[in-house]
């Protein structure tokens, strides 16, 4: 059994919202262990707190209730040493070039300069963009901007890695060839990944373990074990065993899905 | 050069050479005005005689000031408001009715309260700049797109560092369309508050030069400001232009 190195325990999470204010329960409770090393995939219906659960884990918003500890410390208010976001959104600076972009966190270090260029170029090689250090941002696709943040991440050389649908936003077969390449990064670092993704194939695909959230407040209601081999790619959707593993989540989250559907059937939305 | 340029060039050129054909044919008499080629010979005395140094460096260092502080005031209220929303809501309506007062109006005002010196002139070219730096920074600030600022969290930036490294780069182009309505401002205040009342400065000059029906030195200090206009916008639409074209958004 490998070391543990984040657990949660009974997190739960309550937003004020509205005027007058009133409690939303978004998310928990929720217990998790993530073993060092591991690929952990959590998918759940939209609304259902995926994000609010990696933001409380990254220590960017405080659990109402419950403990959060990474490396057995407890995570308070701010991203602890050793844990890097890769968010949805492009998060990459228009103003600077790849290569400083990449070496943006590392400011903070005390690496000297040559310390500094070696790391940045390694990273820059481990995803790709050698040849685009000098570019700006603008002149990338978006699937090699995400890169670039992946890389900002990497190049701090974090033990746990949180991705918020990094691949949300690209087509479905740069996100397969993502995928491959996130493999890879995952082996070569050595790093944890806890991956919040929308799609099935994607955590069927990526994942060691995935988590099943309910619909809001999320909690997890199944935990699948894909039992993949570590050296593996995108290839793996050949395997027999790809759309057992798909069908059941699909299985746990169908019922889910179908209750945010009903929540925005109440609530006057668009779906009949 | 590409052809749009090269036209512009070319009306910019006909246009002189229009009115050079108007004064030497006497269509538009010397009273009125000289020809571009005397303009130009003129504006060249002026310079070499260094007789208008003192009126340059006077309207040049009351432009400056009068910037700096735009700038500096506007960037400093611009980030204060943006984090004060009641404050902000308050001031909104008076920001959306800025430009249609006319500042000039307080100049006398401001005569009798400081003097018939730099101050007024200063304060006025203030006046008419803040107000554009102070929008340009508050809509600028409001598109930093939110995860950059949890990526700075994350990475772990002091307060400081996120403002200097992340939200003002960020908000650049929008602070850079702040800095080119403010040196016009400073410089319309200045200038403008010379002409009205001043004991010198280039404004100053020309408002004598009319008075007394003194074209040679007239037309060319006219030509002066419009040069030196032309040269600043021009570098600030350069700096604009490659700022735009690295963030892909022209």
């Amino acid at each position: 059994m490998a070391a543990e190195q984040v657990r949660l325990s009974n997190v739960s999470k309550t937003f004020q919202t509205g005027t007058p204010p009133q409690p939303l329960h978004a998310l928990g409770p929720i217990d998790l262990e993530l073993s060092r090393g591991e690929f952990f995939a959590v998918v759940g219906p939209s609304g259902c707190g995926k994000s609010t659960l990696l933001e409380v884990i990254a220590g960017l918003t405080p659990a109402t209730e419950g403990a959060v500890l990474f490396e057995g410390r407890p995570i308070a208010g701010e991203a602890p040493d050793g844990m890097g976001v890769v968010f949805q959104e492009d998060a990459s600076f228009a103003w600077l070039t790849v290569a400083e972009n990449v070496a943006f966190g590392l400011r903070r270090t005390n690496l000297d300069r040559e310390e500094r260029a070696a790391r940045v170029s390694n990273v820059l090689s481990l995803v790709g963009l050698s040849d685009f250090a000098t570019s700006y941002p603008a002149q990338l696709s978006g699937g090699m901007r995400q890169r670039v943040c992946i890389a900002r991440t990497l190049v701090m050389e974090p033990r746990l890695i949180l991705l918020d649908e990094p691949f949300g936003a690209l087509d479905q077969q740069t996100r397969l060839l993502m995928g491959d390449e996130l493999l890879r990064m995952w082996r070569q670092t050595g790093a944890t990944v806890f991956l919040i993704t929308h799609a099935l194939d994607e955590a069927t695909m990526l994942a060691d373990r995935i988590g099943v959230m309910s619909a809001r407040p999320g909690r997890l209601t199944d935990v699948v074990e894909t039992r993949w081999p570590r050296d593996r790619d995108s290839r793996i959707i050949e395997h027999s065993e790809f759309g057992a593993i798909t069908a059941r989540l699909w299985k746990t989250l169908r019922e889910e899905s179908l209750k945010t559907i009903g929540r925005a059937r109440e609530s006057g939305g668009p779906l009949r | 050069m590409n052809r749009v340029n090269a036209f512009r060039l070319l009306v910019v050129i006909a246009a002189i050479a229009a009115l050079e054909a108007l004064c030497l044919a006497g269509l538009i008499d010397k009273i009125t005005m000289q020809p571009p080629h005397l303009i130009a010979r003129d504006l060249g005395r002026l310079l070499v005689s260094g007789r208008m140094n003192g009126a340059i460096a006077k309207t040049l260092t009351n432009t400056v000031l009068a910037l700096v502080l735009a700038l500096g005031v506007g960037v400093i209220a611009g980030a204060l408001l943006h984090r004060r929303r009641a404050l902000r809501d308050t001031l909104d309506p008076l920001f959306a009715t800025y430009y249609a007062v006319p500042v000039f109006a307080f100049y006398p005002f401001f005569i009798v309260v400081f003097g018939l010196g730099d101050i007024p002139q200063i304060l006025i070219a203030f006046l008419l700049g803040v107000v554009a730096m102070i929008v340009n920074m508050l809509n600028g600030l409001d598109r930093v797109p939110s995860v950059l600022l949890k990526t700075a969290r994350v990475l772990k930036l002091s307060p400081v560092d996120t403002a200097l490294r992340v939200t003002l780069p960020s908000a650049g182009p929008y602070l850079l369309t702040g800095i080119k309505l403010a040196v016009a401002y400073a410089f319309i205040g200045v200038i403008g508050s010379e002409f009205i009342l001043s004991r010198g400065g280039i404004g100053y000059e020309i408002s004598f030069a009319y008075t007394s029906f003194d074209n040679a030195t007239m037309y060319p200090l006219i030509v002066l400001i419009l040069l030196a206009s032309i040269v600043i916008n021009g570098v600030l639409s350069r700096w604009e232009r490659r700022l735009l074209v690295r963030r892909g958004m022209q």
